[in-house]
This record gives structure tokens, C-alpha cells and sequence, in this order.
């Protein structure tokens, strides 16, 4: 796993020096600070995301999410002067709601991830637009919340404190994934949920956690994207935001089909995402090819990533279940 | 006898550090049942793998009837009528047992829309199930047939390749005794019609029963060729190990002491009007012997919480429990080792060590947090006291050979303080020697305290490990027997429901 990470690093240092290259701009104080903000709140929910992957499920409402929280969000303060604080608070617990309604239905009423989290994402932002009436939600002329906008929009050092809070938030991750006895159960029911049945691991709650997490995480989210933005058109906030979600955490290593990853992988997924991003920009390709360049990248990642992979491992053919184990039980004897 | 089907002359194979196969040299005349027996890893699935074309030897000729084969390619074995019945099943659970068979060449009708012709499938199929007698049809899902089931749906598939070789790998690793039977005759029948078969088990007393000639064995090596009148367990089991094994029996320290697990009228959805009641007692091996499909496996389900029980009690150590998940069965020390040990008891591609601490991480964290140190010692002391071979306890479960793996599930529970273990067919796919070592395991937990209930379908174990027999059929249990009454006939009996005098 490390040597994964390590090469994801090489490559982000390769495509940042190639940038920083042709565009001296890429390593100015203003466009760093300005990527390091997106990588702060693409990172915030990537994160929790990736943690649904590595149980071997999907979550794609979080770009709803952002959209109905958001309007809500927003609402919150300016019609009902509700207090910051509140409302900050309403928000992640929101949330972390619809993230246990996701662990429900997924583990008690066994439905698929991929068919709960798509119905999300259309209901998420069908409430979004009919709640706003499809009209732009925005603060008021003049209103101002200078201490939450300090909070989640500041920057200090220019380090914007949505980087600061990602990194933070990665920090905590790191250590519950890859220290904490949950972390151990999470890549346990993604590898094998029968065999972590059987040794004792209540796997439903394991997966709810997974989607609660990954809620409160999208909640905190769409604070920092709602104080980002500062207006919210419901019909396109977030949109697609769940891809780059997925996108940062398959760069970083997290197998769709469970059992694998890091938070270190998801970071630097991330990073490399808006690095592209960035390139898009600063080279001057045009910005309708955006999602290509993108799309193209991640290709050719995991494409050479299962290729060097497989070079390390044996060529099988042979009843694949069988030769796993006898090759290493001939040369046993 | 002229030609002989298949004729090897010192055919040898290397893997980087090991010599899979050296210099070995047999034939197989046609009608011919060849038994192979080893150890696991003693060659016999690399020698597989050359006659299937899959790896090419290093040296030394294949003839198939007559005709130099320098390099057998896989299709090239299927052509020549080289089959496989492969130990680990390859079915598609999602089509019926006609598809599977024809799976790949699947007779077509429609011309240019090449449909597929599901009369002629099935009614080929359906020839072929009569003539092993089997009581499913070709329309059957294959996801509704046991294991065993599917095992006679593989040999099918084999029969329905014209083949003149049968190569089985432990075909009756899941059978149950009258499925095995069956088997045997259905070899002695393919016999009669000059197809060849190479039977490789560790169940010698089936080789035994249905061999003309036995081939062993031993690091790559053929160590010996028993001929028919030759053909005995015990000569089977010298050339094998290269020592001859005890008999299976190990006597308890001392006669068992207070109940340890009481079951009274329990239930389970698989039989809903069926009801077990037995008592377990600390320092007794109690097997539990019945067909496949009898309900053992569901009510060691049901008893360590992976399914609902639908009623009755159970009691540990005089004290009522409702267990609803495996958490509370295992906080209770009541552990399972399952069935199926790469679905249900290892996560493979993690490492050993890892694996060993899954049920009880609590025991290894400081303040919340994982100690990779003390969960690394607990797996040493296990490796050591388990004799699991490996190069290091880092190594991916699923590395080892299956008895090694068995020993890791085993460690799992090992590494706590278990009070009833129940086994579930704790032997399957582990060679002589490996199981040998878990027998005495075994037992050494029993005379340490530990209850055991061991499922098993082999009657060689059952009849030779346990200390009292509980003989299940279709949910209920039809009879006890104390060692005194252990005889094959009796159990069987008992597992098709009738009772004893």
C-alpha cells in the first residue's frame, strides 16, 4: 500500500513540475491557496466516501446532498436567523441522518448500495430544487457572518482552513482506518463480510457506520461548499462532486470491491484530481474538456497500476481458487 | 492389453525452489482406475496440470494412445478425451444443471441466430443424470443443490465430454456416504465402457475399494505402485508419509466431567417441525454423524448465532443463554469452526496474524488504538503451538496449504478461552498428516476442559474420533451410540433413519 501512495506522489510532483514548467503561474501563492481550498473541500467528502468503498458499497448522493443541505443551510440563516452555530450543528446532524438512513436500508432491508444511493442523489436534489423553487438560494445584500465565514472560509498563513480542516479530518481517518479495531473491521467486512460474520464482527453495524460517517462528513461538506460559493442554484450545485469522490478515492488505491485502500491514498487521489484540475486551467485547454482530461488520467492509472500489479503476481489459468493455494503448499514440502 | 491410453515417461517439473515432479513414469490402459495418493504437495496437482495442458513439463514424453504429445495444450487434452473433475466446484449457481454441463459448446438451433437448443441440451443431460442416478433434473438451478449435488453435476459435465480419461481430484471430499457409493459405482460402470479414470482422494479406503492400481506419491517422487491384492490402507499410508499412522482413537485423560452445553428442543427453519436435544460435556469429543443435507450444518447455524433458531433452549454450562449473533455466541466461548473455511473462516488475502485476532482486537489495542507487537507474539506462540506451516505469520491466510489454513482458523479461537468448540467437517481438504496433528489437537482441548461437537461426514473420522456419536436425519437425531456400538453399519442406519435394536 505504500509503495502505491509513493508512486501517486511521484506522479503528482511529475504533473506539478510539468505545470509549474509551462505556467510559472501554478506555483504562485494566489493559485496554490486557491487549490489548496478545493483540495480542503473535495478531500473533506472523498474521505467518507471512500470509506463506504473499502466495505464494498457505493455512495453517490453526496453531490445532492450538498445541494439540499446547502439551500437549507443557507435558509437556516437568513429566513429563520437561526445561529450560526445551530445551524452548523443542524447541518452535520442532517447529515449523519441521511447517512444512517442509508446504513439501514442498506443493511437491514439488504438493498443495494448503488440503487439506495442513486435514488439519494435523485431525491436529494429533487427536494433541493422544489424547497428553493428552482430559484438561486443566496444571503441577503449585507448580510454577513464574520465569524463563520472566518471559520470555514478564512485563511490563515494563506493556508485557507478548509485545507486545514481536511487535513485534520484526514489525520482522525488515518488513525480510526488504520489503528482503531473499527478500521480493522471495516477492511475485514470488505474483504470477506462471511468470514467477518464468523469471527464475530456484527457486520451490519460496521457498514452503517461506514454511511453515517460518510453523511456527517458530506454535512460538514456542504457548510464549506454553501460559505464557498455563497449562493446556491439547486439544479447544479454539487453536481457530479460524488464522481470526483469516487474518482479521488480509486486514485488512491480503494478496490470497488471493498477490503482496500488508505486515507493517505484518498489524499493524495485529491490532490492529484485538483492538480488536474488546475493543469485544465493554467495551460489554457480548453474547459469543456475538463472531465475528459480528467477521465483520461484515472484510466491510465488504474490501468498501470493493475498492470504492474499483475506482473508481481502469478499468471493463473488453472481453477483459479486452487492454484492460490497449492503452489504455496508445493513449495512448502 | 495393447496400447495403453496414456503412457508418461519421466516427466519431470520445476518451480523456483522446489522440484514439483521428478522423473515420474506410469501408464493407464484403457478401462483402467488408476488411484493416486500423496500429501498435499506432494505433486499430484502439478501432475494434473500437465496432463490438462495447463504447465508444460521440463523433461520427459506424454503418449496418448501411442502418439508422442511434446507440448499438450489444453485443448489439445480435451481433444484427446482428457476430463476433469476438479475438487473445487466451477458451476454457475445462476443456470441450471443442463447450461452448466454444456457451459462453452452449447448446441445450437436457428442457423446464423445460433439460439441455444435447450431440448437437445436437456435431454442429453438428462441422459446422463439417469445414468448416475441422481434426483435432480436438468432444469434444476444449481444454486438449489447441496454441495454434494454439484459435485456429481461436475462429473456429469466430464461423462458428457465422450471423455477416456476421468482425472477426479477428492470427488468425494462433500459426498456423503450412499453419494460416495454411487460415485464408485458410477466409476466401475465407466470402467466397463474402457474410460480411464486417475481417482486421487485422501479418503484411502475409497481408493482402496475402487482402484486397479495405486500410484504414490511422496515429493515429487512416485514412490511406490501397488497392484491389485496389494492395496491396502496401511501399505497406502507407509509409502505416502513413509511411516505408518496410528490408529485415529486417542483416549481421553479422564472421563468427562460436568455438562458443558445443553440443547433441548431446539429448532431450526431448515426442519421447522424437528427438534435436537443432546447434552455436550467438558472433556468429551461427541461427533455428529448423518448424511449431507441431514441438518447439521444449520443447526451449528443456528447454535452459533448465524442464523435464528426457531425454538427451544440452549444452556452453557447450567446456565439458560439466547444467543442472536456470533459476538454473544463467542463472548459466551462457544466458537464455530466453519464448513467452509475460505467462504466462512479466513479472510485470505490477509495476513495470518491478522486473521488469528479478528474475534478479539479488544485484547491487542491500548487506549483505542491497535498494537501491532503483542497481535504479531500471539501469532508466533500459535504458529508454534499449532505447527502451522509457514514462512511468516505476515503471510496471506490464503497462502497456505488447506490444513494450514485450518490451523489458522483454529488459532483464532485457540488465542481465547474457548468452552465449546463445535467443528464443522474439520478435516475436509487437509491431507493425512495435517490431519493427524488437528486429531490430537483436538483432543488435547477436550482433556483440557473443552467441549467439542465435531460434524463430519467422513465415517473414518467420526467413527475413529469421537468419544459418543449423535447420528442426525432430516433435522432430528435418530439415535446415540457409545463407542462400544461405533461401527459403520450402525451409523449409517441411523443417518437413514431407521433405529437400532
Amino acid at each position: 500500500m505504500l509503495k502505491k501512495d509513493l508512486g501517486l506522489l511521484i506522479l503528482i510532483l511529475v504533473v506539478g513540475a510539468v505545470v509549474a514548467f509551462i505556467n510559472p503561474r501554478f506555483l504562485s501563492p494566489i493559485n496554490l491557496s486557491n487549490t489548496m481550498n478545493l483540495i480542503g473541500l473535495y478531500g473533506l467528502f472523498s474521505i467518507g466516501v471512500g470509506f463506504v468503498i473499502i466495505t464494498g458499497g457505493i455512495e453517490l448522493s453526496v453531490g445532492s446532498m450538498f445541494a439540499l443541505l446547502g439551500v437549507i443551510f443557507i435558509d437556516l440563516l437568513s429566513t429563520y436567523d437561526v445561529s450560526w452555530m445551530l445551524a452548523f450543528l443542524l447541518i452535520v446532524l442532517a447529515g449523519l441522518l441521511l447517512g444512517s438512513l442509508h446504513g439501514f436500508l442498506v443493511t437491514r432491508m439488504n438493498m443495494q448500495p448503488f440503487i439506495v444511493t442513486l435514488c439519494g442523489l435523485l431525491i436529494y436534489r429533487g427536494i433541493a430544487r422544489f424547497y428553493t423553487e428552482d430559484a438561486t438560494a443566496g444571503f441577503a445584500f449585507g448580510t454577513s457572518f464574520p465569524m463563520l465565514e472566518w471559520l470555514v472560509a478564512g485563511r490563515t498563513f494563506g493556508i485557507p482552513h478548509s485545507f486545514i480542516a481536511f487535513i485534520i479530518i484526514a489525520v482522525i481517518m488515518g488513525i480510526v482506518l488504520h489503528r482503531s479495531i473499527f478500521g480493522r473491521y471495516l477492511f475485514a467486512v470488505g474483504k470477506n463480510e462471511e468470514a467477518a460474520r464468523y469471527s464475530g464482527i456484527r457486520t451490519g453495524r460496521v457498514i452503517a457506520a461506514a454511511y453515517i460517517i460518510c453523511g456527517g462528513l458530506a454535512g460538514l461538506a456542504a457548510i464549506f461548499l454553501a460559505m464557498y460559493t455563497r449562493s446556491i442554484s439547486p439544479a447544479s450545485h454539487g453536481n457530479f462532486y460524488e464522481l470526483y469522490a469516487i474518482a479521488a478515492a480509486v486514485l488512491g488505491g480503494c478496490s470497488l470491491r471493498g477490503g482496500e485502500g488508505s486515507v493517505l491514498g484518498i489524499v493524495l487521489g485529491t490532490i492529484l484530481l485538483q492538480v488536474l484540475q488546475n493543469l485544465v486551467n493554467l495551460l489554457g485547454i480548453p474547459s469543456s474538456l475538463n472531465f475528459a482530461v480528467i477521465g483520461t488520467v484515472i484510466l491510465i492509472g488504474v490501468l498501470a497500476d493493475q498492470q504492474i500489479m499483475r506482473r508481481g503476481g502469478f499468471g493463473q489459468i488453472f481453477g483459479r481458487t486452487k492454484t492460490v493455494a497449492q503452489p504455496a503448499a508445493e513449495r512448502q514440502t | 492389453m495393447a496400447e495403453p491410453f496414456l503412457d508418461l515417461s519421466d516427466i519431470s517439473k520445476a518451480y523456483p525452489g522446489v522440484q514439483a515432479l521428478d522423473g515420474i513414469s506410469f501408464s493407464v490402459a484403457s478401462g483402467e482406475v488408476i488411484g493416486l495418493v500423496g500429501e498435499n504437495g506432494a505433486g499430484k496437482s502439478t501432475l494434473m496440470k500437465i496432463l490438462g495442458g495447463v504447465v508444460t513439463p521440463d523433461k520427459g514424453v506424454i503418449r496418448i494412445a501411442g502418439a508422442p504429445c511434446p507440448a499438450l495444450t489444453v485443448n489439445e487434452a480435451s481433444r484427446a478425451g482428457i476430463a476433469f473433475v476438479h475438487q473445487e466446484l466451477n458451476l454457475f449457481e445462476n443456470l441450471d444443471v443442463a447450461a452448466n454441463v454444456f457451459i462453452g459448446r452449447e448446441p445450437s438451433t436457428g442457423g446464423p441466430f445460433r439460439l441455444v437448443d435447450n431440448r437437445t441440451m436437456h435431454a442429453e443431460t438428462g441422459k446422463l443424470l439417469h445414468l448416475l442416478g441422481v434426483d435432480f433434473s436438468p432444469a434444476t438451478p444449481v444454486a438449489q443443490l447441496s454441495l454434494a449435488q454439484q459435485q456429481l453435476v461436475e462429473i456429469t459435465k466430464a461423462l458428457s465430454l465422450d471423455a477416456r480419461l476421468v482425472i477426479m481430484d477428492e470427488p468425494t471430499s462433500s459426498l456423503t456416504v450412499s453419494e460416495t457409493n454411487r460415485l464408485l459405482k458410477v466409476i466401475a460402470d465407466l470402467k466397463t465402457r474402457g474410460v480411464s479414470v486417475i481417482f486421487i482422494s485422501h479418503r484411502l479406503h475409497e481408493v482402496e475399494r475402487c482402484a486397479d492400481r495405486v500410484i504414490v506419491l511422496r515429493d515429487g517422487r512416485k514412490v511406490g505402485e501397488l497392484g491389485q491384492g496389494e492395496i491396502r490402507h496401511d501399505a497406502m499410508i507407509r509409502l505416502m508419509i513413509g511411516r505408518s499412522l496410528k490408529s485415529l482413537y486417542l483416549a481421553p485423560a479422564a472421563p468427562p466431567r460436568a455438562e458443558a452445553m445443553a440443547l433441548d428442543q431446539v429448532r431450526t427453519s431448515t426442519f421447522p417441525e424437528q427438534n435436537v436435544s443432546l447434552s455436550l460435556r467438558q472433556g468429551e469429543i461427541l461427533g455428529l454423524a448423518g448424511l449431507v443435507g441431514s441438518g447439521r450444518t444449520e443447526l451449528a447455524r443456528a447454535l452459533f448465532g448465524i442464523d435464528h433458531k426457531l425454538g427451544g433452549d440452549v444452556k452453557l454450562a447450567g446456565r439458560p443463554v439466547a444467543i442472536t449473533s456470533p459476538r454473544e455466541a463467542i463472548d459466551n466461548g462457544l466458537f464455530l469452526v466453519p464448513e467452509d473455511r475460505k467462504r466462512s473462516g479466513l479472510l485470505l488475502d490477509v495476513s495470518i496474524s491478522e486473521n488469528i485476532s479478528l474475534p478479539d482486537l479488544v485484547s491487542y489495542t491500548k487506549s483505542f488504538l491497535m498494537q501491532p507487537a503483542p497481535e504479531a507474539e500471539n501469532a508466533e506462540r500459535q504458529r508454534k503451538r499449532l505447527n502451522i506451516k509457514t514462512r511468516s505469520v505476515m503471510a496471506a491466510a490464503g497462502t497456505l496449504s488447506g490444513g494450514n489454513q485450518q490451523k489458522v482458523v483454529l488459532a483464532k479461537w485457540l488465542s481465547m478461552r474457548p468452552k465449546v468448540i463445535i467443528f464443522d467437517e474439520p478435516t475436509r481438504g487437509v491431507d493425512v498428516g495435517a490431519k493427524q496433528e488437528i486429531y490430537e489437537l483436538m483432543r488435547d482441548l477436550s482433556d483440557q476442559g473443552v467441549a467439542i461437537l465435531m460434524i463430519s461426514s467422513d465415517m473414518e473420522e467420526v467413527i475413529g474420533v469421537s468419544d459418543r456419536m449423535a447420528v442426525m436425519h432430516e433435522g432430528r437425531i435418530s439415535g446415540f451410540l457409545e463407542r462400544d456400538r461405533f461401527s459403520e453399519d450402525n451409523v449409517l442406519k441411523l443417518a437413514v433413519g431407521q433405529s437400532l435394536q
